[in-house]
């Protein structure tokens, strides 16, 4: 529970901002925090795997790029009945994550960051492609999905979303499927040896962090309302590693905390230089030598 | 007494080595059957192509009344071969109690279960007690598995085989690396664990194959020469030869 405070503080702040930002900020500050929920969403997907599961992926922008072209197509086809836009990005992610689960999770270490980086860019070059729906230029919506038409609805849906995948993905942690998952990143030979298919677990945790990227990826549509194979080039998937590790792998907190560090990092240092990459990068390696466990084992320790 | 584990006409090459040459023995119940010999002779491979994880050339084995020549190590596993290692192979970073209650989950329904808390099950819980005390590390419960002492985890890893419920265990050398005081509790526990379980002893230790075996077989450049009780054994010129000599 002490582990979970900062998350909970975090999303309170989040609660906090449409009201905050009455008074300074306004549209600049709620987009800023839909984004920053966004990425957490991915982030604490992303955690399952890599924190959690030792597998790092480094093609999870990929779903974030499915879900949000599969919400960017419907829309600009007329569908903007939310129920079936998450239905068919449900369907269609957790299809790609099970086929390219099953190739890629042959490997392990190096081959699986590879293998999952060239699926990844698959989809990017895919998406870029797609000529009559922007091609590399990506594609501007001239609607929300209707459930999303108010503003306040889309930021406290971006809100739930977060708490529900941060809440479901704790939970699957501390379940039987999580401890045996924990269990094959630390000793996959001794986990085998007890009887367990480590390979469909592993395959399972991969699908389910797909899905909840790509659901991730319809809300980014929506609060842009603009789609763009950018969403899912490999430094997006850098980008979520870098707030995973930010905010400390497989912890509690650690993917909110690192989500919502990385976008006041990213906009207050480029407020201050355009090379706020050349400020960041060193902070990064600090926190990354001197925070071992990242943001959420500063706190852990203090208490 | 039928056979729990039998294996016979075993053959396995690496290349042009023979490491198991055409082995045929068999594991009884309530018994306990070491396998010696000198370093080389292929005691670990022979348990590897038991355990699943390194499959024969030739021959067959046979696990409570069935053919599992061709399945995996986890299928095995499934089945009740319960394996220790001979190098330590626990989670570190689990707590004791949960390194123990994770292998009686293995046996305990489906885990695919993804919302109840898994460290609030108490019936995997008490059975993991269950084991430790068996052990006689019911204290170190809560202690991170990576912390125990050499002597703590073998103990540690014994009862995770015994947690998983096994039908017969298969011992890659439990006293490796022990001191003499170690190995002697260890031995008594696992002289009390022999009738419950059958074990297959691959052991260097010659107090404990002595202490504890019914059968002993000496496998030596992969071939079985000599089986019998341990007397027999320790009468028998070839194996002395083989293996005792050098040991004396």
């Amino acid at each position: 529970m002490r582990n979970a405070l900062p998350a909970l503080f975090a999303f309170a702040l989040f609660a906090a901002v449409p009201w905050l930002s009455e008074y300074w900020g306004g549209s600049y500050l709620t987009s800023l925090a839909m984004r920053a929920m966004i990425l957490a969403i991915g982030a604490v997907s992303l955690d399952l795997l890599i924190g959690h599961g030792g597998m790092v992926s480094f093609g999870h922008a990929a779903f974030l790029g499915i879900g949000s072209y599969v919400a960017g197509i419907a829309l600009t086809e007329g569908t903007t009945d939310l129920t079936t836009i998450l239905a068919l990005t449900v369907g269609i992610a957790a299809l790609f994550a099970l086929v390219t689960g099953v190739i890629s999770l042959r490997t392990t270490g190096v081959s699986f960051i590879m293998i999952t980086l060239a699926f990844g860019q698959m989809v990017f070059f895919t998406l870029s492609a797609l000529s009559d729906y922007g091609g590399d230029d990506g594609l501007t919506l001239w609607d929300r999905a209707t459930a999303f038409e108010e503003d306040t609805v889309l930021y406290f849906s971006i809100l739930g979303a977060l708490v529900a995948s941060w809440f479901l993905i704790t939970r699957i942690v501390g379940s039987r499927f999580g401890r045996v998952l924990r269990a094959a990143k630390q000793n996959e030979a001794r986990v085998e040896t007890l009887g367990y298919g480590v390979f469909g677990m592993r395959l399972t945790a991969y699908v389910i962090a797909g899905v909840m990227a790509a659901i991730a990826g319809v809300l980014l549509a929506n609060q842009a309302e603009f789609v763009s194979p950018a969403t899912a080039a490999w430094q997006r998937s850098g980008d979520l590693i870098i707030v995973v590790v930010l905010g400390g792998m497989g912890t509690r907190s650690g993917a909110v905390l690192g989500a919502l560090a990385f976008v006041a990092l990213e906009e207050g240092l480029s407020s201050l230089t355009h090379d706020w990459r050349l400020i960041f990068g060193p902070l990064l390696i600090l926190i990354v030598l001197y925070a071992k466990g990242g943001l959420a084992s500063l706190w852990e320790r203090r208490v | 007494m039928s056979a729990v584990l039998s294996i016979s006409g075993l053959t396995k090459r690496f290349g042009a080595l023979l490491v198991t040459d055409d082995v045929s023995l068999d594991l009884k119940a309530g018994e306990c059957h070491a396998v010696i010999g000198p370093n080389g002779a292929g005691k670990t491979t022979l348990i590897h192509q038991l355990s699943g994880t390194l499959k024969p050339d030739a021959g067959a084995i046979h696990f409570d009344g069935q053919e599992v020549t061709a399945l995996s190590a986890y299928a095995r596993a499934r089945r009740g071969l319960g394996l220790t290692f001979q190098i330590t192979s626990i989670i570190p970073g689990f707590s004791v109690l949960e390194n123990v209650a994770l292998a009686a989950q293995a046996k305990d329904g489906s885990s695919y279960r993804f919302f109840g808390s898994v460290a609030r099950e108490r019936r995997l819980n008490e059975r993991a007690m269950a084991a430790l005390e068996l052990l006689g590390i019911e204290d170190r419960a809560q202690r991170l598995a990576g912390d125990l002492s050499h002597g703590e985890k073998r103990a540690l890893e014994l009862a995770v085989a015994i947690a998983s419920q096994p039908k017969v265990l298969l011992l890659d050398e439990p006293m490796a690396g022990m001191g003499r005081k170690e190995s002697a509790a260890l031995i008594a526990t696992l002289q009390s664990l022999k009738a419950d379980y059958p074990l297959l002893l691959v052991e260097h230790d010659m107090d404990a194959v002595f202490a504890l075996a019914d059968r002993v077989s000496v496998l030596v450049y992969g071939k079985i020469i000599a089986t019998g009780t341990p007397e027999e054994i320790r009468s028998n010129a070839e194996a002395r030869a083989a293996y005792l000599g050098e040991e004396a």
